[in-house]
């Protein structure tokens, strides 16, 4: 494709061939430029004899020097088109149309420090109230508005313990087999110098039970179900079916959310025993392999290390690690708004809060307990 | 390259998709069973059928979307399973899909859904891209205001006209059009059959219309073509349609709908014609 400008008589005459299309036109851009910022006297003539193919983008071109050019004040005159073409251009505004800039004056320093600030706090606290809103609607439950119905759907809180619980029990089960024996390798290399390489059966056994057993089954659980949760309740925000169980008079927090969260307190704890098993075992393998303790010394030590606080310690606070996860998913989903971004936002958010609140709850506990002599 | 074009105008009726003996199923179900259609450069071909019918399997199946079990794709003249590569890129710049509940990016605004294709197969600066994608937004009927918006603040008759816009991005020989009037108001949807055949006049575009919709049939759409029975039962214009001898064809443009379009639609007609 080309253009071509001659001059002579009386005016100019701007001459286009080729293919005026879109993959094309970017060689022209240039010259037409040109044409458009020059100035002259006279009437100019666009000849678009020699053009084979035009599309919108070739015809706003042509369109774009016309309206320069009667800017200028100078007539212009199209010749040569066929009436596709001539059509074409006829029906493009002269002018591209802009959406109307933003009116207002431009907030102040002060405004502009001070918002997202101050959005962040009303956003905790909100926050904060969805939460208390969603425990207040679990307990209430499944309940039509009227009253009829309501309580706990169990086919629903068994399908959710299968998703939920079943199904983490080998990733679970492995994790904590794995960290088991790491504790264990570690605190043996470590005791060897002082000769007490049997403590590490308390070292294990304290530390599991009391801690590390329930806090990073709850992480696991946070990263694979609390994600799962927000995804679930947030396309369905999205897709309006919480709109529509809103219509149909159910409670959406009672039908969807109440039997995760009861899925969760039950399978959280249930988890952590299994957690607690694996770990001692793999701890049992790992003294066994690097320190020659067998398994009779290992549970005979561990007898003796080891009383119902620290196992009741560790699992008392699964269920409430569990409502904190299933609480904060559910805030989270319930916040998704329209877009893909929003939904991959909303479990982000979701994974992050949630372990954030897993661990202040159990540093909380450990506090509580050391204050109780528990 | 321009002359073959210029031939090809004279030609009258040239092909620019046919489908010929394609052969659809799902694992022991066959839904669509040696389906021949052709269309010309120029028509808006309106696709109808029951319920269930594969219409949308036609269609998903002609943009690749779907895999087939036989027969053979001619897309302007190119068969795309013996295509090079570059005749492929080539080929999709070629081709513009509304999908019937518009699939914009919601991730990307108005402006920038529209401007995709046209970053990734055009080399233009990016003031020329933002009039470009200013005047596409016009000619669907949108506001200038709606380019910052996104599709979820956007309205569904918005969204359908949005859609229409990235479809035409490329300024396609070929749409296709999933039921692109369904959910709109009566008013609105005539907007829309208008302005497609605004488009196909000025654009020269070809339009494939899969429409439920019995006003676009009988205001917009040059040929139609009707698929029940796992093959297209019949293709022609409206007359053909009366004319052809089939329960369900009959039942859907001699129902009690069809026929108060039909009237609306002649009496209509002289005014149409005389602005």
């Amino acid at each position: 494709m080309a253009a071509e400008q001659t001059s002579g008589g009386d005016g100019e005459r701007f001459v286009a061939r080729g293919d005026w299309r879109n993959h094309s036109i970017t060689s022209v851009l240039p010259t037409l430029e040109g044409l458009e910022t020059s100035t002259g006297r006279g009437r100019i003539e666009i000849d678009l004899s020699g053009v084979d193919a035009m599309d919108t983008a070739g015809a706003w071109l042509i369109r774009r020097l016309i309206t320069a050019k009667q800017t200028q004040g100078r007539d212009v005159a199209l010749v040569g088109a066929t009436s596709n073409i001539d059509e074409l251009i006829a029906v493009l505004p002269e002018r591209a149309p802009a959406p109307a800039a933003p009116t207002g004056p431009r907030p102040s320093l002060f405004e502009r420090t001070f918002t997202p600030v101050g959005r962040i706090v009303t956003d905790v606290a909100g926050d904060l109230v969805a939460a208390m809103h969603i425990l207040g609607s679990a307990v209430r439950g499944a309940q039509m508005k009227f009253g009829k119905g309501g309580g706990i759907s169990p086919a629903s809180v068994v399908n959710q313990i299968d998703h939920m619980g079943v199904r983490a029990v080998p990733i679970i089960a492995l994790m904590s087999f794995l960290i088991g024996a790491i504790i264990a390798q570690q605190g043996a290399f470590q005791l060897r110098y002082f000769g007490a390489e049997i403590f590490v059966v308390d070292l294990v056994g304290i530390l599991q039970l009391r801690e590390v057993g329930v806090l990073l089954t709850a992480i696991m659980i946070a990263g694979r179900s609390g994600s799962a949760i927000t995804a679930e309740i947030g396309s369905m925000k999205m897709r309006e079916e919480i709109d529509a169980l809103t219509v149909i008079g159910l409670n959406p927090v009672g039908v969807l959310i109440f039997p995760r969260l009861v899925a969760l307190t039950i399978i959280l704890p249930l988890l952590t025993i299994i957690a607690n098993f694996a770990a001692l075992y793999g701890a049992a393998v790992v003294t066994w392999t690097y320190s020659g303790i067998t398994f009779e010394t290992f549970l005979a030590r561990l007898h003796q290390a080891v009383d119902h606080t620290s196992v009741a310690s560790g699992m008392i606070k699964a269920p409430f690690m569990a409502l904190a996860i299933g609480i904060v998913a559910a805030v989270e989903g319930m916040k998704v708004g329209g877009s893909a971004e929003s939904l991959g936002k909303h479990v982000t958010a979701s994974v992050v809060k949630s372990i954030f609140a897993v661990i202040v709850m159990d540093s909380f506990f450990a506090i509580f307990y050391s204050a109780i002599d528990f | 390259m321009a002359g073959t074009q210029k031939d090809a105008a004279q030609k009258e009726r040239q092909v620019v998709l046919s489908v010929h003996d394609l052969t659809v199923g799902f694992g022991s179900t066959i839904v669509l069973d040696n389906l021949n259609l052709d269309i010309y450069r120029g028509e808006i071909l309106g696709f109808v059928g029951a319920s269930g019918t594969g219409k949308s399997v036609l269609m998903r199946t002609v943009l690749r979307l779907l895999p087939r079990r036989g027969g053979s794709i001619k897309i302007l003249g190119t068969d795309y399973d013996e295509a090079t590569d570059e005749q492929r890129v080539a080929l999709d710049t070629r081709l513009g899909v509304l999908f019937q509940h518009g699939a914009l990016f919601s991730s990307l605004t108005v402006k920038e859904n529209i401007q995709l294709p046209m970053r990734e197969y055009l080399d233009l600066p990016q003031s020329l891209m933002d009039e470009l994608a200013f005047l596409k937004i016009e000619m669907v009927g949108l506001a200038p205001e709606a380019a910052d918006k996104y599709p979820s603040e956007l309205s569904g008759g918005m969204i359908k006209r949005a859609a229409l816009a990235r479809a035409l991005a490329l300024d396609p020989d070929l749409v296709f059009l999933d039921e692109p009037t369904s959910g709109l108001d009566p008013i609105g949807a005539a907007e829309f059959d208008m302005l497609i055949a605004r488009l196909r006049d000025t654009l020269g575009l070809t339009v494939y219309m899969v429409t439920h919709d019995l006003d676009s049939l009988f205001s917009v759409c040059d040929r139609i073509a009707v698929l029940g029975q796992k093959r297209v039962l019949v293709e022609g214009t409206l007359e053909d349609m009366f004319a052809f001898d089939d329960p369900w064809v009959q039942s859907y443009f001699r129902g009690k709908r069809a026929r108060s379009v039909v009237t609306t639609e002649q009496d209509a007609t002289p005014t149409a014609q005389s602005d």
